[in-house]
């Protein structure tokens, strides 16, 4: 394959990269931020989407990229996500007088990160990808260096993020030697023949599927989410939430449907015990939660396990599941994320539940999107949440292995638990009486949070007759490194 | 394509649309309140004329589905609406309530207004979608959607343990729901199909509908409610303000024993067989027990309420008998209580707007003050009590007479609680009513004013029209209920 072909291959990537470079030094020159970079920042990664969309599939490097119709699907979410990110990150950084290029730059560089491991074909790919990422997001959660808070959510999700990226380095090692290659494609041919090498590579396996559960803040590995969570910038933890959260979920679908296809007896169990453990921990600790940011990271878990279903699942069907859970996941929870960043109160952002009393009196419009988004996570049709469970655990019973029915049975009585917290919010918002006047909320993140709302319900049950196929096709491309 | 059931099923939307747009022009004022109630009357008016005309067209002889709409969704779904001679009467019913109980709520309702016809209107779209629905999906949006809007309207403009009442009712139903909801996704995965017709037909294998007649069950057993778990009907009617009672009683209950007529009994035969003792028994405890509970009860909601789950012991009992006498008396019982009690709450709401109490101790001697409405309080406290003359009659003989050849000890215990009706009815009747009045702040208590008239004309109409001339119902339900019982005994083989 020639370079150039290669090149075209890897473009999304490359046109990020260097829109990043670009903004960098123009930024650093300039010093202070305007509308126009930020909207150079926005359709940088448009334009990363459209390239992804409109270019060519194949595989770049000798296999170490895959660039098929998984990798799009996912791209054009992760794209999308943080052209939204940075949108409303700036707005919310500049009501504080805080505004700093370097924030559109890092979302950038971390897109770039997720779009590799998205369309990682090797292990090392997959690392690169996965550091650049992580790097990235550790600054952005440490964003306002002046707030206590914040930078002690970066210093903690830094330490937490390099011990995990340490247990995949070392499974990945241990995979390679176990295995003689670092190609997904080869580790495949090994694995399926295993033969002698059987339990030093099932040993690189867990490790791998450790360092990634951390990245995915699944049970037992989640603890550094809700810390992160409630010290980060409001737009940042809207941004954490959603598209690394799908990055790493690919990260899952790339090692474990790519690399050991042949292998879900192995890795199976281990999934659904995480996934189980995560909708548990994520409904019980959730419960006891007053902090909304810290209440949205237990959510999160939970909503992480109910993913990990759909991977360990498997399959085509399984694979699908997980990618239409992830996108409908992400629109709520950016949505939620939004609708917090636009409420304050005397210019203090409202971020516990009490702070919620009676705010359907002052923001009618934004108490009923977080409603909806409640009612979304809880699992209520119609909401997009209903679908995402639908697809999982629809998936799950179809396995007909008796463990997952098992394990769908229990996620959905989970999910009831966790209906209490949502059920809380919704009756403090609707019951309660009001606590007193809301700001006038910015604009933007009043309209992302709006579109997300009905993004939800109704325009979902439209959405999917678009969406139920790209992610089956995005399905159909594991298994093929 | 969209015909006369969508249109019945979303009519109330669009009354959604209309009174929010009356508020972006108004303003919120007392008079977009005023409108937004005529809104909400007409098109519930509207609605309940639709269905009308659904029953007037609808072909009796036909035991298929009819008004079929089929529009092809993603992954296999459907949108298929359509109803059968078990669900037309259902649409009709909802159809015919929720006028009255918003002219019920025109007065007592002040807070809010909007809102609560808002969640009023979106409720009877989807309890009309639900039983309209022919896709198990499609089902389950709607059988779900209805949660919210009900916990709105408990945990907003109910009484002072609304919050409590409105955790419970969410929390009960939703755990029953996921249950089924498993139980859905299994069935499509097993028979590659979500729409309902088809799998009425399937055939699972017996160990498996065990499985899924429990989690189906688990559902309609919390929704119904059955012993024992009835628990959360007593709170959330007691605290749920009067229109809001009246919908849960006259309307979200019968979901329940629909659920057991349109999935249990055809798509799980065997497990409905294997089960009826369990029902059998379930039915009678709560037939004696809710009722002996519902005697002790000094809050006039309450009692009804516990009656109510009595009364539903009768319909659960009439469904498993699987025969035709057991089905149509439990379909005739659920629409007969559909209308007796809801007239029974809205007469606690009548007193309960002048006194803003419900302790039966409060009351005594009303029939001097407020003989219309004592006149109107017996007569429903007759259908309750199952007169006959009355529809609650038609429908206690029939389960009991279904019953009876189905499981004669079933129907001798059944048969008791038709006493008990009668000792708390009639405890309650007398204790309200009789008397000299010895409270004083019942000297001034007026009687039924014209607005109230109006709300109970249409339910004593009915409840006489269905007393004597039941076959109203019965010449609509027959082909269906008979192809029903003929697929049921076909696949058990009796």
């Amino acid at each position: 394959m020639t370079f150039s072909a290669n090149f075209s291959l890897v473009l999304p990537e490359v046109v990020l990269a260097v829109a990043a470079l670009v903004l960098l030094v123009a930024g650093a020159f300039r010093g202070k931020v305007g509308p126009i970079f930020t909207l150079a920042a926005v359709a940088a990664l448009i334009a990363a989407a459209a390239t992804a969309v409109f270019g060519p599939h194949g595989h770049a490097f000798n296999g170490v990229y895959a660039a098929d119709a998984a990798a799009t699907y996912a791209k054009v979410a992760i794209y999308l996500s943080s052209a939204v990110a940075i949108v409303l990150g700036d707005r919310w950084l500049a009501q504080r007088g805080d505004q700093k290029f370097e924030y559109a730059v890092l979302v950038i560089l971390a897109a770039v990160g997720m779009g590799v491991t998205a369309s990682a074909g090797d292990l090392i790919s997959l690392y690169v990808g996965v550091e650049l990422q992580s790097l990235a997001l550790y600054v952005l959660a440490a964003m306002r260096r002046d707030d206590a808070k914040s930078s002690e959510a970066g210093l903690k999700y830094f330490v937490l993020g390099a011990l995990s990226s340490g247990l995949l380095l070392y499974g990945s090692s241990l995979i390679y030697g176990f295995t003689g290659s670092t190609h997904f494609s080869q580790i495949a041919l090994a694995a399926a023949h295993g033969g002698t090498h059987g339990t030093g590579l099932l040993f690189g396996l867990v490790f791998v599927i450790c360092g990634l559960a951390f990245k995915v803040s699944a049970a037992p590995f989640h603890m550094w989410t809700p810390d992160v969570y409630e010290g980060a910038p409001t737009p940042v933890v809207g941004f954490f939430a959603a598209a690394p959260k799908l990055a790493a979920m690919m990260m899952f679908a790339r090692v474990l449907g790519d690399a050991f296809p042949a292998s879900g007896d192995k890795w199976r169990q281990i999934l659904v015990i995480a996934a189980l453990l995560s909708v548990f921990v994520g409904a019980f600790a959730g419960l006891a939660q007053s902090n909304l940011k810290r209440l949205w990271a237990y959510s999160s878990i939970a909503n992480v396990g109910y993913a990990l279903l759909g991977v360990a699942a498997g399959g085509e069907k399984g694979l699908q599941s997980m990618l239409v859970f992830m996108v409908l996941y992400m629109v709520d929870v950016t949505g939620f994320f939004a609708c917090l960043q636009a409420l304050n109160r005397g210019g203090k952002s409202m971020e516990t539940i009490q702070d919620m009393a009676g705010l359907v009196k002052e923001r009618p419009g934004i108490a009923v999107a977080m409603t909806a988004f409640s009612l979304s996570a809880l699992g209520l049709p119609p909401f997009s949440g209903f679908w995402s469970k639908y697809y999982v655990f629809g998936a799950a019973l179809a396995t007909g292995d008796v463990m997952m029915q098992w394990a769908a049975v229990l996620g959905l009585v989970g999910s009831v638990v966790a209906a209490f917290y949502y059920l809380r919010l919704i009756k403090t918002m609707w019951f309660d009486e009001s606590a007193g006047a809301v700001d006038a909320p910015s604009p933007s993140a009043r309209a992302v949070g709006f579109a997300a709302a009905i993004f939800s319900f109704p325009i979902v049950l439209v959405a999917l007759m678009w969406l139920d196929p790209a992610a089956k096709a995005a399905a159909a491309a594991f298994g093929h490194a | 394509m969209i015909g006369l059931l969508s249109l019945t099923t979303f009519a109330p939307l669009l009354g959604v649309v209309a009174i929010l747009a009356a508020r972006a022009l108004n303003g919120a004022s007392g008079k977009t309140d005023t409108l937004a109630k005529w809104i909400a009357l007409v098109t519930t008016l509207v609605t309940f004329g639709l269905s009308i005309v659904l029953v007037a067209q609808f072909d009796p002889k036909n035991p298929g589905f009819q008004f079929v709409e089929d529009i092809a969704w993603f992954a296999g779904l459907h949108y298929r609406m359509g109803v059968d001679g078990i669900s037309v009467l259902f649409v009709l019913l909802t159809a015919f309530l929720l006028p009255i109980c918003v002219v019920a709520s025109w007065k007592s309702v002040e807070k809010r207004v909007v809102e609560y016809l808002i969640a009023f209107l979106v409720l009877e779209t989807l309890v009309i979608g639900v039983f309209c629905a022919l896709d198990l999906i499609l089902f389950y949006l709607f059988f779900e959607g209805g949660l919210v809007p009900m916990f709105l309207i408990i945990g907003i403009w109910g009484g002072k343990r609304r919050v409590y009442a409105a955790y419970k009712f969410f929390l009960y139903t939703l755990l029953g729901s996921v249950l089924m909801l498993a139980a859905i996704l299994a069935m499509i995965a097993i028979a590659h199909t979500s729409s309902i017709p088809a799998l009425m037909t399937f055939k699972f294998a017996p160990w498996l509908q065990t499985w899924l007649w429990l989690a189906f069950f688990a559902s309609f057993a919390v929704k119904m409610p059955m012993w024992p778990v009835h628990t959360w009907l007593p709170d959330a009617h007691v605290e749920a303000p009067t229109a809001g009672s009246v919908i849960l009683a006259g309307i979200l209950l019968k979901m329940g024993g629909y659920g057991f007529m349109r999935f249990s009994l055809p798509m799980f035969p065997n497990a409905s067989e294997l089960f009826q003792p369990l029902v059998f028994a379930m039915s009678v405890i709560a037939i004696v027990y809710t009722s002996l509970v519902a005697f002790r009860q000094t809050d006039i909601k309450k009692l009804i309420a516990y009656s109510s789950v009595a009364h539903m012991g009768f319909v659960t009992m009439g469904i498993f008998s699987g025969n035709a006498t057991g089905e149509q008396g439990a379909l005739f019982q659920m629409l007969s209580h559909g209308v007796i009690s809801g007239a029974l709450f809205l007469c606690v709401g009548v007193v309960y707007d002048r006194m803003h109490t419900r302790e039966i101790a409060f009351y005594g001697g009303l029939t001097s003050r407020m003989p219309w409405y004592a006149a109107t309080f017996m007569l429903f406290t007759m259908g309750n009590v199952g007169l006959p003359g009355t529809s609650g009659f038609v429908g206690e003989i029939l389960t009991m007479t279904g019953a009876y050849k189905a499981s004669t000890w079933t129907a001798l215990v059944a048969a008791s609680g038709v006493i008990f009706s009668a000792v708390y009815a009639l405890t309650l009747y007398r204790r309200v009513m009789f008397g000299e009045i010895t409270n004083p702040q019942l000297a001034t208590i007026t009687d039924l004013d014209t607005r109230e008239i109006l709300i109970f004309a249409p339910l004593i109409v009915s409840t006489l029209v269905l007393g004597i001339y039941p076959n109203f119902v019965f010449n609509l339900t027959a082909s269906s209920v008979d192809a029903l019982v003929g697929a049921w005994r076909a696949a058990v083989g009796g």
